[in-house]
């Protein structure tokens, strides 16, 4: 596996939200590298027999009626936004359409 | 539209449809379009921390109601975490199905007998909703936004088409089909105009028979007219470019109804990184086989086979007819149809009176039953109301309930009803034997003698075509 | 230190009250807690009412429940009613749940009287509880030593004398470390034994909560009342609570421990010798010890940190600035959310959410994630491999006794190997305790580990008991 690089490092900062200062890239390029490498002793192994477990245990159709229930009292729920309004939660503008 | 210098557009559609479960996909907040912002949440749709996802049963039972009807596969599904940051999106990922889905390799049959594959349909959450303050209202020059999640975590079912699609018209075709088919299964109410169903379109060009082309895909598409004008702008935008030389960047696009054009939303790069991996929330769904033969049971007759049984009512439709008989099916009016011809009505009568008296006051059909527009259809057939009488009275039921005979009384149509009419016939023929065999003999005139006497004995109220046909019925 | 079995019992008797229990409690509490920084938030208001409805159902003669009186302090990763609830982040400063966690009705309705928040590492990730953003909490046993995490502030609450009794979240080891580091019983339960609804998230497929306490016995009392189908949580097990009290004293005579290479090698001297003379007293007291080699295990760790902080980053999404928590403005929303998730996370948080983005994105899913789910696989069948020889585990919980502060925390990778005994039981999906079993450096406490396969917690509890009794606390 080829080695973490920085603008590897800054792009992941990017999708997951996250603004990091020079120092902070560095830092993390070398500290992530460093998990990386010792991740290296499963990619050495032939795993390909293998299936994925995602979930410890195999539960299956685990399912609720649909019957509604009571939702939260709005006002509840506004009191902890940062900022609504009109009964809304307000947010700054939105650049662009959802993907 | 035909295009010029052998163009070819390839079409392929993702339909998202809300399904018309009373709670939402993964919590128990109603799914109901129009409450008050913010008023149908709770710690799941909100995406508070701490809480989880439980799957909605029905909401499985609707997704393969709409799978087995689009001829689909059931398979064993799981769900997966579509990670984007966004903030309709509550929990910053949309809980979708991904490479498992629960429906998938499928076929609907347009009306003209064109097939057009299903790749999936599969179960997704739906997001909020923004309103966007300032500017012109629009996203575009937004000062801010506000955000109401009643819509997040409504349950969808995405339905992918293949590339099968060749011209803007099948594509409409193909969408209002797979509406029909949508309702049918009682999963969706088809609602364009409240946004239960919208699509999406990935329309690219290519000369006939040649490799595709690059393609866009126009977002958000909500009516039927927005879906065909947006792919005919689109493709010949296509065209054009390529035609001056140039290539096409694979993009999305929005669609503008009042430009009647397509613009540039994003362009398609790695920034596209969703991050899929199996949603540890939620475990696996594997529907059994006897939940799977249940829903196959219960799913009432898809439009192609009502269209087709209908039809099969009349001999030789003519193209009117047949648009008819699509019209009783797209609005429902089986019932109606069905009900009168069952009642001895001739079928081409009860397909037009449904196609277009019942459909023009559809809004109030539970004014009019099935027994009501037979009766009425029944008094137009022996002749005791006229053709624009039973027009006339079919409105007024529609308008305020009732049977035809208190309307036709209203509207002073009044004549035998045609059980007394019969009795008033069969009277005059015992007291009249003579001339009764002579008219059996075949002496035409004698009708008029009958009429005559019936026309004394109601003063006036019966109608002659009415008494001929009850004599021609006894002869 | 009374237990909570006396309490519950003595409460119902009418032979003390509820409140004169909370009352004794909040002393410790106020006379410790600004040294120790267990608490971030005491409810006393809540607590005292609680208390006080639980003395009014034994006034009218009513079983108050198996936990009535009893006070119990709450990893402030757990939500609660209208109670502060900050996962130790300046991301949720101020947040009030509006709902309660299936474990917090469940020990309300028990009798029990939630006390308040304890501090934990950020988000539950960390091994030290240094990296809250409250401070560090200190070990009640010295205080110039970490009391390890994440549950660190539960752990230390319980050895403090604070509350009898605490609840945590184990993720990778975040109850049994702590456990074993401030020398109490932490029991990591099967995953799906108690319900997740209300435990804020780290990773999903790894999160299980469950007891602290003095003894094995308490510790067996409080998992009884929290465990149990709950269907507000899918990955719940569909059945009810197990039968755990009544078999703690069931010894382990007849049983075959394994005594596992692999969960001993590279610990100190003092925690290895602490491991044999826990094997010798099981013998002692009937079982069977194999030494056996599961080489397997050795692999837990780069699985875990791949898997737990790709769920994590998912996860703590949500942290965006939009409905509740924290907000740093922003001129459009991106910006509003990227301002506001860089501000209010911690270094740890941000690292974990970095390296877990990176491993589920494009072109490195397979070979991270992807591979990293398969050595889950192979763990799991380890496990198995093993259970068919034998009962019941033995190791270490930590490689050392409690460490000082700053010793580890500015190198991530020494800080994740102090959970490479603990991880392979969460990646299984299993069930460990730690129980203390000697001393080790300084006097301090060793933590010895005891696994079992998924719903082997009576068992556990037993073999613990039996070391329990063979250290000198009968
Ligand atoms: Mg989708
Ligand atoms: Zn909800």
């Amino acid at each position: 596996m080829a080695e973490l690089t920085r603008s590897e490092v800054a792009h992941v900062a990017k999708l997951a939200r996250l603004t990091l200062s020079d120092e902070e890239l560095d830092l993390f390029t070398v500290q992530l590298g460093k998990i990386l490498i010792h991740a290296q002793d499963m990619s050495a192994l032939d795993l390909s027999e293998l299936l994925p477990t995602a979930h410890p245990f195999g539960l299956v159709n685990v399912l609720r009626a649909d019957e509604v229930r009571p939702s939260l009292d709005r006002d509840v729920v506004l009191a902890e936004a940062p900022d609504a309004h009109e009964g809304r939660f307000a947010v700054p503008r939105i650049l662009g359409e959802a993907p | 539209m035909t295009l010029a210098n052998g163009w070819e557009m390839v079409i392929g559609l993702e339909v998202h449809t809300e399904l018309l479960t009373k709670s939402k996909l993964f919590c128990a907040c109603e799914n109901h379009f129009g409450s008050e912002p913010n008023t149908n949440t709770c710690p799941v749709c909100l995406g508070l921390p701490g809480s989880l996802p439980v799957l909605n049963e029905v909401a499985v039972d609707m997704a393969m109601r709409i799978g087995i009807a689009l001829h689909c596969t059931i398979a064993p599904s799981t769900f997966h975490r579509k990670n984007y940051f966004y903030p309709d999106q509550s929990k910053d990922y949309q809980i979708s199905q991904y490479d498992l889905p629960i429906n998938s390799g499928g076929y609907l049959d347009l009306p003209d007998g064109t097939r057009i594959s299903i790749e999936r349909a599969h179960m997704e959450e739906d997001t909020g909703k923004s309103t966007h303050v300032g500017g012109s209202g629009r996203l575009a020059g937004a000062s801010s936004s506000l955000v109401d999640y009643n819509r997040c975590g409504v349950p969808l079912v995405e339905i992918v088409s293949g590339p099968d699609i060749r011209s803007a018209l099948q594509a409409r075709a193909y969408a209002a089909e797979l509406r029909g088919i949508l309702i049918a299964t009682g999963a969706s109410d088809g609602r364009l105009e409240e946004g239960s169903m919208r699509f999406d379109a990935n329309v690219s060009v290519r000369k006939a028979n040649e490799a595709f082309g690059t393609r866009c895909e126009i977002k958000n598409l909500n009516s039927l007219r927005s879906l065909q004008r947006a792919i005919d702008y689109e493709a010949l935008r296509q065209i054009e470019v390529l035609e001056a030389g140039g290539s096409i960047r694979q993009e999305t696009r929005h669609w503008d109804e009042n430009l009647g054009e397509t613009s540039t939303l994003r362009v398609k790069e790695d920034a596209d990184d969703y991050r899929y991996f199996r949603e540890p929330d939620l475990v696996d769904l594997a529907p059994s086989d006897a939940w799977q033969v249940a829903v196959r049971e219960a799913l009432p007759p898809m439009p192609a086979a009502r269209r087709t049984g209908l039809l099969a009512h009349i001999p030789e439709p003519t193209g009117p007819e047949r648009d008819a008989v699509d019209v009783v099916v797209d609005l429902d009016l089986d019932d109606y149809a069905l009900g009168a011809i069952a009642g001895g009505i001739a079928p081409a009568l009860a397909i037009a009176r449904a196609s277009n008296e019942v459909a023009a006051g559809i809004e109030n059909r539970a004014n009019l039953s099935v027994d009501a527009f037979t009766a009425t259809l029944t008094m137009e057939q022996s002749g005791a109301l006229s053709a624009t009488q039973a027009k006339t009275v079919l409105g007024d039921i529609l308008e305020s309930g009732g049977s035809p005979e208190e309307k036709a009384a209203q509207r002073g149509y009044e004549q035998l009803s045609l059980d007394s009419l019969a009795t008033t016939v069969a009277t005059f023929i015992e007291q009249n034997p003579d001339e009764w065999n002579r008219y059996r003999e075949g002496d035409e005139k004698l009708a008029q003698f009958f009429i005559g006497l019936v026309m004394k004995a109601t003063k006036g109220q019966a109608n002659g075509k009415a008494v001929i046909a009850e004599l021609q019925r006894r002869r | 230190m009374t237990t909570a079995l006396s309490i519950a019992r003595d409460v119902n008797a009418g032979e003390r009250s509820a409140s004169s229990v909370l009352a004794a409690s909040l002393a410790i509490v106020a006379a410790r807690n600004e040294e120790l920084n267990v608490f971030l938030h005491v409810d006393y208001e809540g607590a005292t009412a609680m208390a006080a409805a639980v003395d009014e159902r034994v006034a009218q003669g009513l079983n108050a429940g198996p936990l009535a009186g009893v006070p119990i302090a709450i990893k402030d990763n757990m939500c609660q009613t209208g109670i502060p609830t900050t996962c130790s982040s300046r991301i949720l400063d101020g947040w009030r749940p509006p709902y309660n966690a299936t474990v917090i009705d469940r020990l309300i309705a028990a009798g029990a009287v939630p006390v308040g928040k304890t501090n934990l590492d950020e988000f539950a990730m960390g091994s030290s509880t240094e990296t809250s953003a409250f401070g560090p909490t200190r070990n009640p046993l010295d205080p110039t030593r970490v009391p390890g995490g994440s549950s660190g502030g539960s752990a230390a609450a319980v050895a403090a004398g604070m509350t009898p009794l605490s609840l945590g979240s184990d993720t990778g080891g975040s109850i049994r470390q702590p456990a074993a580091l401030c020398g109490v019983v932490g029991m990591k339960p099967t995953y799906g034994l108690v319900s997740r609804y209300g435990l804020i998230a780290f990773a999903s497929s790894l999160d299980q909560i469950g007891p602290f306490a003095a003894t094995v016995t308490d510790s067996a009392l409080l998992l009884e009342v929290i465990a149990g189908h709950d269907p507000r949580d899918t990955t719940s097990l569909p059945e009810p609570s197990p039968v755990l009290v009544a078999h703690v004293n069931d010894g382990v005579a007849g049983k075959r421990i394994g005594l596992v290479r692999e969960l001993v090698e590279g610990a100190d001297e003092d925690v290895v010798n602490a491991v044999n003379s826990a094997a010798e007293a099981l013998r002692a007291a009937g079982a069977t010890i194999v030494e056996l080699s599961i080489p397997e295990l050795r692999l837990g760790l780069s699985a875990y940190y791949l898997i737990a902080p790709a769920e994590a980053s998912s996860n703590l999404a949500r942290y965006d600035g939009v409905r509740f928590g924290l907000r740093v403005n922003g001129d459009d929303v991106t910006a509003m959310m990227e301002a506001t998730r860089t501000a209010g996370f911690g270094a740890e948080v941000k690292r974990r959410i970095m390296l877990g983005t990176y491993a589920l994105s494009a072109g490195y899913f397979d070979a991270y994630y992807g591979q990293a789910l398969k050595v889950r696989t192979l763990m799991i069948d380890a496990f198995r491999r093993a259970y068919d020889h034998v009962d019941l585990l033995l190791g270490a919980t930590t490689p050392s006794v409690a460490f000082a502060f700053g010793a580890k925390s500015h190198d991530p990778m020494a800080m994740y190997l102090s959970d490479v005994f603990t991880i392979p039981t969460n990646l299984a999906g299993e069930a460990a305790i730690s129980v203390p079993f000697a001393t080790g450096e300084a006097g301090l406490p060793i933590g010895v580990q005891i696994l079992g396969p998924g719903r082997s917690e009576a068992q556990l509890f037993a073999a613990a008991r039996v070391l329990e009794i063979a250290d000198g606390r009968p």
